[in-house]
C-alpha cells in the first residue's frame, strides 16, 4: 500500500495483466501516489452539475452498410502471430 | 542538397525536369547513412522499396515524387511498425496502409523510413523509446522533444523533407518547437486514425512536421477527409489550405491567455514569445488579453483521461495475435502477464497502471468521471475565448529542449512540460508550432516555438497567421 492514496499496486497490476517485479511494484506505487496527488487538483472545483465530455467533437453511433468487403486472407491474418500451429494461433492450454 | 529543401521547391524542380524522384530518395538515403548514427531519428528505412515507388511516381500529382518520413506508429503495408516498443519490435510487419498513408499515396507521395518515438507515443522527449536514443540536431546533448521526436529531428536535421507525426497532448507541436521546425495538429476528426496505433483515442490526431508553413498546408490538403473506417472521422469537406497563405493578418484578433504567465516559463522563451507577439501586432493584428480560467486543470485532466484510454487500448497487446510472446508462461494468465511485463517499457507500464487504477471499481467516479467533467470546463473556456478572438497565441513549450536524462526520474515534472499543448487536445482544436527564434543556453542556440491555436475546423486561419509570421521573420 502506498502512502497517501492507499493504492494496492499488486491488485492494479493483476487487473492490468502485468507481472511486476517487487522492485517495480515499490517504484510504480510511489510514483502513482505522487501523480495522483497532483491529479487531486481536480477536487479544487465543484464539478457536481457539469456535463461530461468524452469527445471534443460531437460523436454519434455510426453504422456502416452491412455488405461484404474484402478482408485479410487467412495467411495475412496469421502472419504476425508469434506462435502458430496448423494454420491457427497457438496459445497455452486453457482447459484441463 | 535536396533533403534540406521544402516540398514546394522540390515540386518545382521535379516538374521542371531538373531532378527526379529517384534523386530525392537517394539523397535522403545518403543523409540517413551519414547522420542517423549520430541523431537516431530513423529506426529503419528501406531504400529499395522507396526507389521502386519513386521510379513509377506520377509527377503530375500535387505531392508526386515527394518522400515523407513516417512516425513508427502509423502502419505502412509491409513495413515495421514498432511504436518504439520492444513488444512490436521482433517481427511485426504492417498488413495494410493507414488511411493517412493511402491519402498521401493518392497525392503522389512516397512513405520513406520509420521514425523513432516515445514508446506508444507516451512521453515528451523520445527518451521513452525502447529502441534507441534520438538527439536534437541543434545540440546533440539534448532531447528532440516527443513523442514525435524522430519526425522532428529528421526534418530539422535534413534527413527528411517532411514527416508525419501524431499528437495526443502535444506530440507534434512540442518536438517541432524544440527542433526548430513547423508542426501542425489538425482538428480532432479531420485526419483518419485508421491504421494509427491507438494511444488515447479521443485525443490522438495525425499531422505533418515540415520545414515551412506552406508545406504543412500542402500536406494537410492530402491528409484531411472522411474515412468510414474511423468512426470519429468528421464528415466535412476540407478547403484548399494553401489558399490561406499570403493573405496577411490585418485586423485579425489574437488572444493572449492571462493564465499562461506561469512561473515555470524559461525567461528566454518568454522573451521570444513577447517579441513574436509584437511582430504579429506590427503586421496589423489586434491583441486582446483573454482568460482560460481552467488552465490549471489541463494537465491533471489529461493524466486521467489519456492513461485511462491507453490502458484499454493497450489491452490488445496480449502476445496472441501479434507482438512479443513470453516463452516462460505455463498457463494463459501467466502468458498475458509475462508477455506484457517483458514487452512494455517503464513509462508505458506506469501509464497502464495509472489508467487501470482510475478506471477500477471505487475510483471511477472520483477520477475518470471528474476528469470528463473538467474536460467540459476546459472546452467551454476555449468556446468563450473564441467569441472574442480568432486565434490564441502562446509558447508551445515553457522551456527549450532539456538535456538527455535530465527528467528521467521525475515523470511528473516531465508531464508539466505539456501545459500549453494539452488543453488544445482536450478541446479538439487545431494548433501549429512555428519557429520564433532561438535562446542561448550554455552557448548553444536552442529553438523556441510559437503555438497558434484556432477554432475547431478553422485550420485556415491558423495557417494564415503562421504564414504571415514566418514570412515576416524572413
Amino acid at each position: 500500500m502506498s502512502a497517501v492514496h492507499q493504492i494496492d499496486i499488486h491488485h492494479v497490476a493483476t487487473l492490468a495483466r502485468l507481472a511486476l517485479t517487487e522492485e517495480e511494484a515499490v517504484r510504480y506505487g510511489a510514483q502513482l501516489d505522487g501523480i495522483l496527488t497532483y491529479i487531486d487538483t481536480l477536487t479544487r472545483y465543484d464539478l457536481g452539475d457539469v456535463e461530461l465530455t468524452a469527445h471534443a467533437m460531437p460523436v454519434e453511433d455510426v453504422l456502416r452498410p452491412d455488405e461484404a468487403r474484402p478482408g485479410f486472407t487467412q495467411e495475412e491474418a496469421l502472419a504476425n502471430a508469434p506462435k502458430r500451429f496448423a494454420d491457427q494461433i497457438q496459445i497455452p492450454k486453457v482447459i484441463e | 542538397m535536396l533533403a534540406s529543401s521544402s516540398i514546394t521547391s522540390l515540386r518545382q524542380r521535379l516538374t521542371a525536369g531538373e531532378i527526379t524522384a529517384r534523386d530525392i530518395v537517394l539523397d535522403l538515403a545518403k543523409m540517413a547513412e551519414f547522420r542517423n548514427a549520430e541523431l537516431g531519428a530513423y529506426l529503419s528505412w528501406d531504400v529499395e522499396s522507396a526507389l521502386a515507388e519513386a521510379d513509377k511516381a506520377d509527377l503530375s500529382l500535387p505531392l508526386g515524387g515527394i518522400p515523407i518520413g513516417i512516425k513508427d506508429n502509423i502502419n505502412v503495408a509491409g513495413q515495421p511498425c514498432t511504436c518504439g516498443s520492444k513488444i512490436l519490435s521482433e517481427n511485426y510487419r504492417s498488413p495494410y496502409d493507414a488511411g493517412a498513408i493511402q491519402r498521401l499515396r493518392a497525392g503522389g507521395a512516397i512513405p520513406f523510413g520509420r521514425l523513432n518515438m516515445d514508446e506508444f507515443a507516451m512521453g515528451s522527449s523520445t527518451e521513452n523509446s525502447a529502441l534507441g536514443i534520438t538527439r536534437n540536431p541543434r545540440d546533440l546533448e539534448r532531447v528532440p522533444g516527443g513523442s514525435s521526436g524522430g519526425s522532428a529531428a529528421a526534418v530539422a536535421g535534413d534527413m527528411a523533407v517532411a514527416a508525419l507525426g501524431s499528437d495526443t497532448g502535444g506530440s507534434i507541436r512540442q518536438p517541432a518547437a524544440l527542433c526548430g521546425c513547423v508542426g501542425f495538429k489538425p482538428t480532432y476528426g479531420r485526419v483518419s486514425r485508421y491504421g494509427l496505433v491507438a494511444f488515447a483515442s479521443s485525443l490522438d490526431q495525425i499531422g505533418p512536421i515540415t520545414k515551412t508553413v506552406g508545406d504543412a498546408a500542402l500536406l494537410l490538403n492530402h491528409l484531411c477527409g472522411h474515412d468510414s473506417r474511423d468512426s470519429t472521422s468528421l464528415k466535412v469537406d476540407a478547403p484548399d489550405f494553401t489558399a490561406s497563405l499570403g493573405q496577411g493578418i490585418e485586423g485579425l484578433r489574437i488572444g493572449l491567455p492571462k493564465e499562461y504567465n506561469i512561473s515555470g516559463i524559461h525567461s528566454g522563451v518568454a522573451a521570444r514569445t513577447k517579441a513574436a507577439i509584437a511582430q504579429l501586432e506590427s503586421l496589423g493584428a489586434i491583441l486582446e488579453e483573454i482568460s482560460l480560467p481552467h488552465t490549471d486543470l489541463g494537465v491533471a485532466t489529461y493524466y486521467v483521461l489519456a492513461p485511462a484510454e491507453a490502458s484499454a487500448n493497450l489491452a490488445r497487446f496480449d502476445g496472441v495475435r501479434y507482438g512479443h510472446r513470453s516463452a516462460a508462461a505455463a498457463d494463459l494468465m501467466e502468458h498475458y502477464r509475462l508477455s506484457r511485463e517483458e514487452g512494455f517499457g517503464p513509462e508505458v507500464k506506469r501509464r497502464i497502471l495509472l489508467g487501470t487504477y482510475v478506471l477500477s471499481s471505487g475510483y471511477y467516479d472520483a477520477y475518470y468521471i471528474r476528469a470528463q467533467k473538467a474536460r467540459t470546463l476546459i472546452r467551454n473556456d476555449f468556446a468563450e475565448a473564441f467569441k472574442k478572438v480568432d486565434v490564441i497565441v502562446s509558447p508551445t513549450s515553457p522551456t527549450p529542449a532539456h538535456k538527455l536524462g535530465e527528467l528521467t526520474d521525475n515523470p511528473l515534472a516531465a508531464y508539466l512540460e505539456d501545459v500549453f499543448t494539452i488543453p488544445v487536445n482536450l478541446a479538439g482544436l487545431p494548433g501549429i508550432s512555428v519557429p520564433c527564434g532561438n535562446v542561448d543556453v550554455d552557448g548553444k542556440q536552442l529553438p523556441v516555438g510559437l503555438q497558434i491555436v484556432g477554432r475547431a475546423l478553422d485550420e485556415s486561419t491558423v495557417l494564415r497567421v503562421a504564414h504571415a509570421f514566418e514570412t515576416a521573420q524572413g
